[in-house]
């Protein structure tokens, strides 16, 4: 038995996450009018946060792949 | 190279006007002009069939008739969501010989409207709406059943009681399995399937013993191994035995002439002896810890490439191992898919264990209400379940909590920690009779007198 690890960002489940910039996030919360607080959570320890290498406090942009729209953004705010 | 006037002719028989056709072959070759067009067929944007229509548009000048490329233009520039954009796209493909700026224009805003109007209204309570949407074909499902993962003899957990188990969230689904996808020769060939899946599968002795005992004449364990199971497991004898002499340092194994094994293990007591025999017996030999089982399966009724069907399940160790194709391999364990790729995906995957479970059963239910649950479940960054230790025993009112379960508990508590309730949801604004900040009642209007 071969051990050679797939990156678990190609599984078919895992959607894009990526860190988003300063400017996206103020874009976002002005948006919706709400607190970078308020924002869905997603923990430091979730294993794509630590492919990624986010950390406590940034926001990720998920692109999903919806049902219904074909493609939505999703944001969530990394916690310890 | 051709000439202007073959090139003119050319594009006049294709339906070009004569004029037009003139000014093209000034300008191009008609080899160039078909390069150019098969270049346009080769990329997904343009359609087989289109290279006529795109000769005779280059023909179409006048005002409000439509130009190549502003349907495509148009549509991405419409406030809609991209599948509706994808499906528009083809339909407007379809009669785009029949369509002028006008028409495109009046498609393109009716769409949009309609779908701004079936858009959810601010306020509106989807979570009852879902909770209903999923409550009521949930009395149509059979309560106990159970189900074969293909013909093989794999049970998994349908129908109410799996909906149960994923709205619950547990740590460990009654019947874990998992779908193996692999990759190119083992999807291919059944016996490169067969002989990972006698890989993966947990193997002990006791699975391939027909014999054990200690012998009070020469103190040592006897084991009797199958012969049939080892061929049929891909195990060794030798394999065996170095296992069993693994255990400790000084356990000592031979093959007898009759081809059974003696364990010695020198001043040992029969006692001891009968305990290691039991710890023989429970000696795993190879395969993957969880994996109690695994099924060669083809996809799509028997023609499609070959799968493996696993009882039990074991993401993180299926990982890295040849022949498996990890990307597309998949377990019915919610808990183990968050904790080895993460929260994303464990949303994706309450959604699809749900849906299949109630497509499974024959109820179409729509997805948006199960997306909004598995959005509500994992809005914490874990996977949370639906109930008393969950969303609803994390909520804020007390009167909320209290009018769920355990009432007298949550107002004890309450009453203990000094608690307030804010009365802004719905429960406890029933309780204490006033309207609920729900649809209209979210809007606080005053008429201004006169």
């Amino acid at each position: 038995m071969k051990k050679e690890k797939v990156s678990i960002l190609e599984h078919g489940l895992v959607p894009k996450h990526e860190i988003v910039g300063a400017e996206e996030i103020k874009e976002l919360l002005d948006k919706y009018k709400i607190k970078r607080e308020q924002l869905p959570k997603i923990k430091l320890s979730d294993p794509v946060i630590k492919e990624i290498k986010a950390d406590t406090g940034d926001v990720v942009k998920i692109r999903r792949q919806s049902r219904t729209a074909g493609k939505a953004l999703f944001y969530r705010l990394v916690i310890g | 190279m051709q000439t202007k006037e073959e090139v003119t002719k050319e594009l006049t028989g294709a339906g070009v006007e004569q004029e037009i056709a003139e000014l093209i072959g000034d300008e191009f070759m008609l080899a160039e002009l078909t390069a150019g067009l098969d270049k346009l067929l080769d990329s997904e944007e343009v359609e087989e069939g289109c290279a006529e229509d795109i000769i005779r548009m280059a023909g179409r000048e006048e005002e409000g008739e439509i130009k190549f490329g502003d349907i495509e233009l148009k549509v991405n520039e419409s406030a809609i969501p991209k599948r509706i954009k994808d499906e528009l796209k083809k339909k407007l493909r379809a009669i785009r010989t029949e369509l002028n700026n006008k028409k495109l224009d009046a498609i393109l805003n009716g769409v949009a409207e309609k779908y701004n109007k079936s858009k959810v209204v601010p306020r509106e309570a989807v979570g009852i709406v879902a909770a209903q949407s999923i409550g009521e074909p949930g009395t149509q499902m059979t309560l106990r059943t159970f189900h074969y993962a293909g013909v093989g003899a794999i049970y998994i957990t349908l129908g109410l009681p799996r909906i149960i188990e994923v709205v619950d969230a547990r740590k460990k689904p009654s019947t874990p399995a998992m779908k193996i996808k692999l990759t190119g020769e083992y999807a291919r060939n059944r016996n490169k399937a067969e002989e990972l899946a006698r890989e993966i599968e947990k193997t002990y002795i006791r699975d391939i013993k027909s014999e054990i005992d200690v012998s009070r004449k020469d103190m040592s364990v006897w084991v009797s191994l199958r012969e049939k199971e080892l061929k049929r497991r891909h195990i060794e004898k030798e394999e065996v035995k170095e296992k069993i002499e693994g255990m400790d340092s000084d356990v000592h194994v031979e093959e007898a002439e009759d081809g059974k094994l003696r364990i010695q293990v020198p001043n040992k007591s029969y006692q001891e002896l009968r305990k290691l025999e039991k710890e023989v017996n429970n000696l795993s030999v190879k395969g993957i810890e969880g994996i109690m089982r695994g099924i060669v399966r083809r996809e799509n009724e028997g023609d499609g490439e070959y799968m493996l069907y696993t009882e039990g399940s074991a993401l993180k160790k299926v990982r890295g191992i040849e022949g498996v194709d990890f990307s597309r391999t998949t377990t019915n364990n919610i808990a183990e898919i968050a904790d080895v790729l993460g929260i994303e995906a464990a949303r994706n995957a309450i959604i699809d264990e749900m849906m299949n479970t109630l497509e499974e059963q024959g109820l179409d239910v729509d997805v948006r209400h199960v997306t909004l649950i598995a959005d509500a479940m994992t809005m914490e960054g874990e996977v949370k379940s639906i109930g008393r230790h969950g969303l609803a025993g994390g909520k804020v009112s007390v009167l909320s909590r209290a009018a769920f379960e355990v009432t007298v508990d949550n107002l004890l508590d309450a009453a203990m920690y000094g608690e307030t309730d804010e009365l802004k949801g719905v429960t406890e604004n029933v309780i204490v009779g006033q309207p609920i900040k729900l649809g209209t009642g979210a809007i606080e209007l005053v008429a201004r007198g006169g």
